[in-house]
């Protein structure tokens, strides 16, 4: 950790200054990082791609977009056909949010799998949650901004949660509303908050950047770092390992930008936002169907605390619960790599989240799959119940009971055995 | 610090003070920057004049009976319902312990012969089919919500389906025999 000594005079009386220089050379060029890191890492820096990507395509689209009920509809029409490749930033916007959930998922399941969330990386795990839920409440608002049907009646329902909370309910909801239901104020306050949203994930980022390069990345096998053969220098090995992922998930993104724009969408999004009639059928996007999944599967009062109270808890719990996987978690291996028996109940946890989301888009008395007898809603309930039991049951007990494969000594006698057999 | 002994006594009651400056300045602080809050979070309740529209009046000499209306007020829709003598009796003769949501009918209408509600599920706010004839009314004979399944009979309450209380009821006056004023 030498410090850089700058050869441009203008370079060097600037860091003299404000070390901005010294700080990127320590974190974008020497951070050691483990040798051995698989393509599962490089969800990271692609989700940060796509961040900065949604500022910029959103940032223009604001430039065009008008904040109005009798409007906004309009205003994105016109977007789409009037407003010079307008269409295009719009595909980007609106595609963008989908490939930042798909980053972000593979991202958190890779921390699962390989236990990043295990000590000394507790921090590092939480603003990633955190990050997970402001990016959640952000593509909400997004949604909602287009008023369309299913946005109208997607903010209608969501907001709608709320008011199973006991006595606040009602004036929260009237509070977030500011009215009495959703309206030209709720999407002004909407579209403020969606400009301010990302800006405060950038800020987390950064923390979680921070956070990562306290305590290094983790690694495929989960043993630390411990000699300098163990790492290389950031800078040119994985600046281009994430350049070259880079290249391949743009063709993924930009296929979707180009080929299928609205393959992710829904047609009813399409027509103006009526608040006298209410779409048949209301999904939300495909990121929140699982936790949709979550909240209609409790259709049952337990001791008097009405179904529509517990599932909303229910929902929320299920992304609270993640906060406490490390305590929960008993084994002393990070990497399931090692755990032949908790690697199973990852793939089942994993499938688990599949299903849910399925059960999410069906209507609740539809058939699972289209097998006679087999409600949706049942399937639903069976898939929340694994996926609580995961955390709280398997992770404790797994974690005491199995016995996990011989770790190697180091990153580097593990990459040397690899390639001996390979 | 945790130390008991110290070599002078008069140190302790001069921390006790600084202590108690500490906290109470926190304390103010903090109490200031609740009400500094206020006004913002007080900025997104309901304005003046969302408020101001809070009332419509409603013509209904034109609603046959067995047929029903919606209209807008405060952004949502209200049901008024021209009940059929069966639709009366129907939502008169139910036991009251069958109820999800137990109200008597008669403490839901004014005339019995006009139902009004406000015409949002109580589950998650979508707006039951049933109004326009021809939609279905449900298993009650009165509105069917079709986001989650919610059925309401003929006074407008919760019969069936995860919607936890009926179809409430606006404050509404009838100004004359044809006219009623909601809100
Ligand atoms: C965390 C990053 C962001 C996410 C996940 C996100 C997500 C979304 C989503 C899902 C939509 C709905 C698209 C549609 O169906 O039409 C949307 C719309 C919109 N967003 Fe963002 N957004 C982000 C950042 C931004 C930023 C920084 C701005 C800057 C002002 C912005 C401005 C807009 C505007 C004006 C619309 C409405 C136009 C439209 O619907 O196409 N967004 N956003
Ligand atoms: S909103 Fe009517 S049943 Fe859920």
């Amino acid at each position: 950790m030498s410090a850089p000594v700058w050869n441009n005079a203008v370079v060097k009386w600037v860091d003299d200054r404000l070390p901005v220089f010294s700080m990127l050379h320590h974190s974008a060029y020497e951070y050691p990082t483990p040798k051995n890191l698989s393509y599962m890492w490089n969800f990271g820096s692609l989700a940060g791609f796509v961040l900065v990507t949604m500022i910029l395509s959103g940032i223009f689209l604001a430039m065009n977009y008008t904040p109005h009920a009798d409007m906004a509809f309009w205003s994105v029409e016109r977007i789409m056909r009037d407003v010079n490749y307008g269409w295009l930033i719009r595909y980007i916007h609106v595609n963008g949010a989908s490939m930042f959930f798909i980053c972000v998922y593979i991202h958190i399941f890779r921390g699962l799998y390989y236990g990043s969330y295990k000590a000394p990386r507790e921090m590092l795990w939480w603003i990633g949650i955190l990050i997970l839920l402001a990016m959640m409440a952000t593509a909400f608002m997004g949604y909602v901004l287009p008023w369309g049907q299913m946005s109208f009646w997607g903010a209608t329902v969501i907001t709608n949660l709320f008011s199973a909370f006991p006595i606040i309910g009602d004036p929260l909801v009237t509070w977030l509303w500011g009215g009495f239901a959703v309206d030209n104020p709720t999407l002004n306050r909407f579209f403020s908050l969606h400009y301010l949203m990302p800006f405060v994930i950038l800020g987390l980022v950064v923390l979680h950047v921070w956070a990562l390069h306290t305590v290094r990345s983790n690694n495929p096998t989960g043993v630390e770092i411990k000699s300098p053969q163990d790492a290389i220098a950031f800078h040119p090995y994985y600046t281009i390992k994430d350049l070259f992922g880079m290249g391949v998930f743009l063709i993924f993104f930009l296929f979707f930008v180009f080929f299928a724009p609205d393959f992710f969408g829904e047609p009813d999004n399409y027509i103006p936002a009526n608040p006298l009639v209410t779409p048949p059928h209301i999904v939300p996007e495909w990121y929140f169907l699982p936790f949709y999944a979550i909240l209609r599967s409790i259709d049952f009062t337990v001791f008097g605390v009405p179904a529509k109270l517990l599932g909303v808890l229910a929902m929320f719990a299920s992304i609270i619960i993640l906060f406490v996987i490390p305590w929960l978690d008993t084994s002393k291996v990070r990497s399931s790599k090692y755990r032949p028996v908790y690697k199973w109940f990852f793939l089942v946890l994993f499938i688990d989240c599949f299903v849910l989301g399925y059960c999410g888009k069906k209507a609740p008395d539809d058939y699972f799959m289209g097998i006679e007898g087999l409600k949706v809603i049942t399937v639903g309930q069976l898939a929340t119940l694994y996926y609580f039991a995961h955390f709280l049951v398997v992770m404790p007990l797994v974690g005491k009971l199995e016995r996990p494969k011989p770790l190697p000594a180091s990153i580097s006698q593990s990459v040397l055995k690899e390639g001996a057999n390979a | 610090m945790s130390q008991s002994v110290h070599s002078s006594g008069e140190h302790q009651p001069d921390e006790n003070r600084r202590d108690f400056l500490t906290l109470a300045t926190t304390a103010v602080g903090v109490v200031g920057a609740g009400c500094a809050l206020l006004p913002f979070v007080d900025s997104m309740n309901p304005s003046k004049d969302v408020l101001a529209l809070a009332s419509v009046e409603v013509n209904i000499s034109n609603i046959p009976v067995g047929q029903a209306v919606k209209v807008m007020w405060r952004g949502k829709p209200v049901f008024i319902r021209h009940r059929t003598e069966r639709e009366i009796n129907e939502a008169q003769e139910v036991a009251l312990n069958e109820l999800v949501d137990p109200q008597s009918d008669d403490a839901r209408v004014e005339k019995k012969e006009w139902l009004i509600v406000v015409g949002v599920c109580t589950h998650l706010g979508c707006i039951p089919m049933g109004t326009a004839t021809g939609e279905t009314r449900g298993d009650f004979d009165g509105w069917y919500c079709p986001c989650h399944g919610s059925h309401y009979d003929t006074s407008g309450r919760i019969r069936k389906g995860p919607a936890p209380a009926n179809l409430v009821v606006p404050e509404y006056e009838f100004l004359t025999d044809t006219s009623v004023k909601i809100g």
